[in-house]
């Protein structure tokens, strides 16, 4: 294997391992800035003992997402030098503001909270977690427009032989950022609910901490159902995005290979890009394809024989990746409306209670499915249009990139398992017994 | 202008960065010398709890700001120092979790799993961040096309390695005065014993170092055109016998702040005879990566001093804020504490 495959590989597993992490912190963050707050306006123990709960589940989490998002930053020097220098001017300035506006205020206000409980008043405690969930989701909206000027670059001018910043504004507030925004966060949030969800059925069937898990089910029911339907919503939007703006990508996901007017969605598809066709293709719904795409049963929806070879991107893990995240996304509408119906008792459904559990870790594999779809989808571009990934790789050995991605894979592979087996004690463990005094 | 203005705040900002890292990297680098007990160790842990998350944070900005206003340099640097960067970065990794995981499991040999990356983390990153910055500081080969002709072994020559042993005393000190300040009892003694005897091994390394740097480097041109650049070497000096001066008179908090002026000056004498180049080339000086020939557009530098003016005194504020409400020392109910390391 080359530089730019084994680069890629890294970049890759470091950024797929990274976002197993960051989606909970968005959610839970917020959860348990809202559980703290009740707390602080009511007085009711059980929201304070919440907030300690989930919070330290949150905390593991934070931990490792906060590690393995530096390795990030410093990828783009150590693997995408040529990248680096040609948008550096762009994508660089939108890191160093995410660094000083977020992760200052989130990393110095996180410690300010784990230690503060007895130092802080109560509203200022709680002002502490307000701040790490503000600063994150804040953190998140300047990653995600330094992704969406890859995905749709923006408010840049051609000079002195690289990309140079015309717009800042314009790049900041472009639609691709606000609606890639809100569909990570709404899917950040599906994962939140659906992590809170789970834990509290487990403790709910074997009526342990009954209270306890059925307030925080409550909530978790409610966040599960609003984001589930605002993720679907948003998500059509930004198909009608991709659709106007990377129409390779669009194509590639739905294993259409020739321009078609009134497209029809097969449900049953399997591509094969050597031959430029579909190997099966079953089951079509009349216009489904092109009503998506443009709102228009007739319209025309471009296909991969219309642009060159080395501009389609690989469209096997496209097409699966979508097909995963769209078919999750549906499952967890109909499981949100479940669990909401019976938000209020939900051990009168036993069914439910034991399938939430096994339902935690769909939302991770919806939402790295969808940043497959994202990534791998806009190949062979690392920005759009502007910049082929092969010529934004760095000049190091392949020797040198080998070692360092066995190591990522071995430092990343033991370290997940230990978050997620601590995680996983400590959400069985339950809550700390109320303190007798 | 703009160019030098963000040249000056990139020296600051590493500079910060190490002040501020620098007591919990050299104090977690001394671990194993300085608790005897468990109770120790967790002292140990929570005198760096509240603050050495926000304090790394000053690295992801030194780094950021690297690639906002000096893509070129970005690239350049970080690609050639591509396997010392990586090894600094695992290294972070492990001692970053260790802080959070260590505490979870109540079993000896987890502690000391963690207790085992919490050193490395602290050790290598120290050692790493020295040796890198005396070869910026020497220059190291590039090419006109900034491709990187050299490989880990080229950075471990004797004034890599002396920057290294530099970095990892000043550290170690500043970390066992930090400890001094938060610790009490057996434990604050020995972290003083400890500061006091580091002390004489950096006066002298520190002294070797300054010399080697005459010879190795060429930092000092700048320090024979502007004679009021020497303000910053001075500044270092007068921190290191500063320190010890305090430590004599049992003033820890003083002493720590010596310390600290001391690193702030080191750094910024090395960034200010740097000037004006951010990574000199040992091949041809023509090929070094400078603050004209790197650096970003005029609107990305000015929206960013913007953001940078604006930003950095709050966070600085709530900074001193954090550190101020935190800065007690470490007792018994502390360590009872329910969510304490």
């Amino acid at each position: 294997m080359d530089v730019l495959m084994l680069s890629r590989l890294q970049f890759a597993a470091a950024t797929f391992f990274h976002f197993l992490f960051v989606p909970l912190t968005l959610g839970l963050s917020l959860l348990t800035a809202i559980m703290e707050t009740r707390y602080v306006i009511s007085g009711d123990q059980d929201y304070k003992r919440m907030a300690k709960f989930w919070g330290k589940l949150f905390l593991i989490n934070f931990a490792v997402g906060v590690v393995t998002g530096i390795t990030l930053e410093f990828q783009f020097g150590t693997n995408w030098s040529r990248y680096s220098q040609y948008v550096g001017d762009i994508f660089g300035s939108l890191l160093a503001v995410e660094a000083t506006l977020a992760f200052f205020l989130e990393s110095t206000f996180i410690a300010v909270w784990v230690f503060g409980w007895n130092k802080l008043s109560p509203k200022l405690h709680a002002t502490a977690i307000w701040l790490v969930a503000i600063a994150s989701n804040l953190s998140a909206y300047w990653i995600l427009a330094a992704n969406s000027f890859m995905q749709h670059p923006v408010g840049y001018v051609l000079r002195n032989g690289r990309a140079e910043l015309d717009d800042f504004l314009a790049i900041v507030t472009q639609k691709w950022a606000v609606l890639e925004f809100v569909h990570t966060l709404s899917g950040a949030y599906i994962l939140a609910a659906f992590f809170v969800m789970g834990v509290s059925a487990w403790h709910l069937l074997r009526n342990s901490e009954v209270g306890f898990f059925k307030k925080s089910f409550k909530l978790a029911a409610a966040w599960a159902l609003v984001f589930s339907v605002f993720a679907a919503i948003n998500g059509d939007l930004s198909g009608k995005e991709v659709a106007e703006k990377q129409p390779t990508k669009l194509a590639a996901m739905e294993g259409l290979w020739e321009t078609t007017k009134a497209a029809p969605m097969y449900l049953l598809l399997w591509p094969d890009q050597k031959n430029a066709r579909n190997s099966v293709q079953a089951l079509p719904i009349p216009g489904a394809l092109s009503f998506l795409a443009f709102g228009d049963f007739n319209a025309e929806v471009k296909g991969l024989k219309d642009f060159p070879v080395k501009d389609r991107p690989p469209v096997l893990p496209t097409y699966l990746g979508f097909r995963l995240m769209v078919g999750l996304g549906a499952l967890f509408i109909l499981v949100a409306i479940w669990a909401f119906l019976k938000r209020k008792d939900p051990q009168s459904s036993p069914k439910l209670l034991k399938l939430l559990p096994w339902l935690i870790p769909l939302p991770y594999l919806a939402l790295e499915a969808g940043w497959l779809v994202a990534e791998v989808g806009r190949q062979p571009w690392i920005v759009w249009g502007m910049m082929r990934t092969a010529d934004a790789v760095s000049p190091v050995a392949v020797s040198q990139v080998a070692t360092t991605l066995v190591a990522f894979i071995l430092i990343y592979g033991l370290l997940g398992a230990a978050a997620f087996w601590l995680i996983f004690r400590n959400a069985r463990k339950g809550p700390a017994p109320v303190k007798a005094n | 202008m703009l160019e030098t203005i963000w040249f000056v705040l990139w020296g600051v900002l590493w500079a910060v960065y190490f002040m501020l890292d620098g007591f919990d990297l050299g104090l977690g680098a001394l671990m194993p010398a300085l608790a005897k007990s468990e109770q120790d160790k967790r002292v140990i842990y929570n005198a760096m709890g509240p603050f050495w998350d926000g304090n790394e944070v000053w690295l992801i900005t030194a780094g950021g700001v690297t690639f906002a206003a000096f893509p070129g340099t970005y690239a350049v640097m970080f690609s050639s120092l591509y396997s010392a960067l990586m090894l600094l970065l695992f290294a972070l990794i492990l001692r970053g979790v260790a802080f959070e995981f260590r505490g979870k499991v109540d079993s000896p040999a987890w502690k000391s799993i963690w207790d085992a990356c919490l050193w490395l983390g602290s050790f290598l990153p120290a050692l790493l961040l020295g040796v890198a910055f005396a070869n910026i500081f020497m220059g190291i080969p590039i090419d006109q096309k900034g491709v990187y002709q050299g490989s880990l072994f080229t950075l471990l020559n004797p004034y890599g390695l002396l920057g290294g042993i530099l970095f990892v005393l000043i550290f170690m000190t500043h970390g066992s005065l930090w400890l001094a300040i938060k610790a009490s009892g057996e434990l604050e003694a020995r972290a003083q014993v400890m500061a006091k005897k580091i002390w004489p091994a950096l006066l002298v390394v520190a002294v070797v170092f300054l010399a080697a740097t005459w010879f190795y480097t060429r930092l000092w041109a700048n320090y024979l055109s502007y004679l009021w650049l020497w303000i910053l070497p001075l500044m270092a000096v007068a921190g290191l016998l500063l320190s010890r001066v305090f430590m004599a008179q049992n003033a820890w908090w003083k002493a720590w702040g010596a310390s600290a002026v001391m690193i702030v000056g080191c750094t910024l004498f090395g960034v200010a005879g740097l000037y004006p180049n951010l990574l000199p080339s040992s091949l041809n000086p023509a090929w070094s990566m400078t603050v004209t020939n790197s650096s970003s557009s005029p609107l990305t530098l000015k929206i960013m001093l913007g953001v940078a003016l604006v930003m950095v005194p709050i966070v600085l504020a709530y900074q001193t804020w954090a550190y101020v409400t935190f800065r007690h020392k470490i007792t018994d109910q502390d360590l009872a504490y329910e969510e304490a390391y």
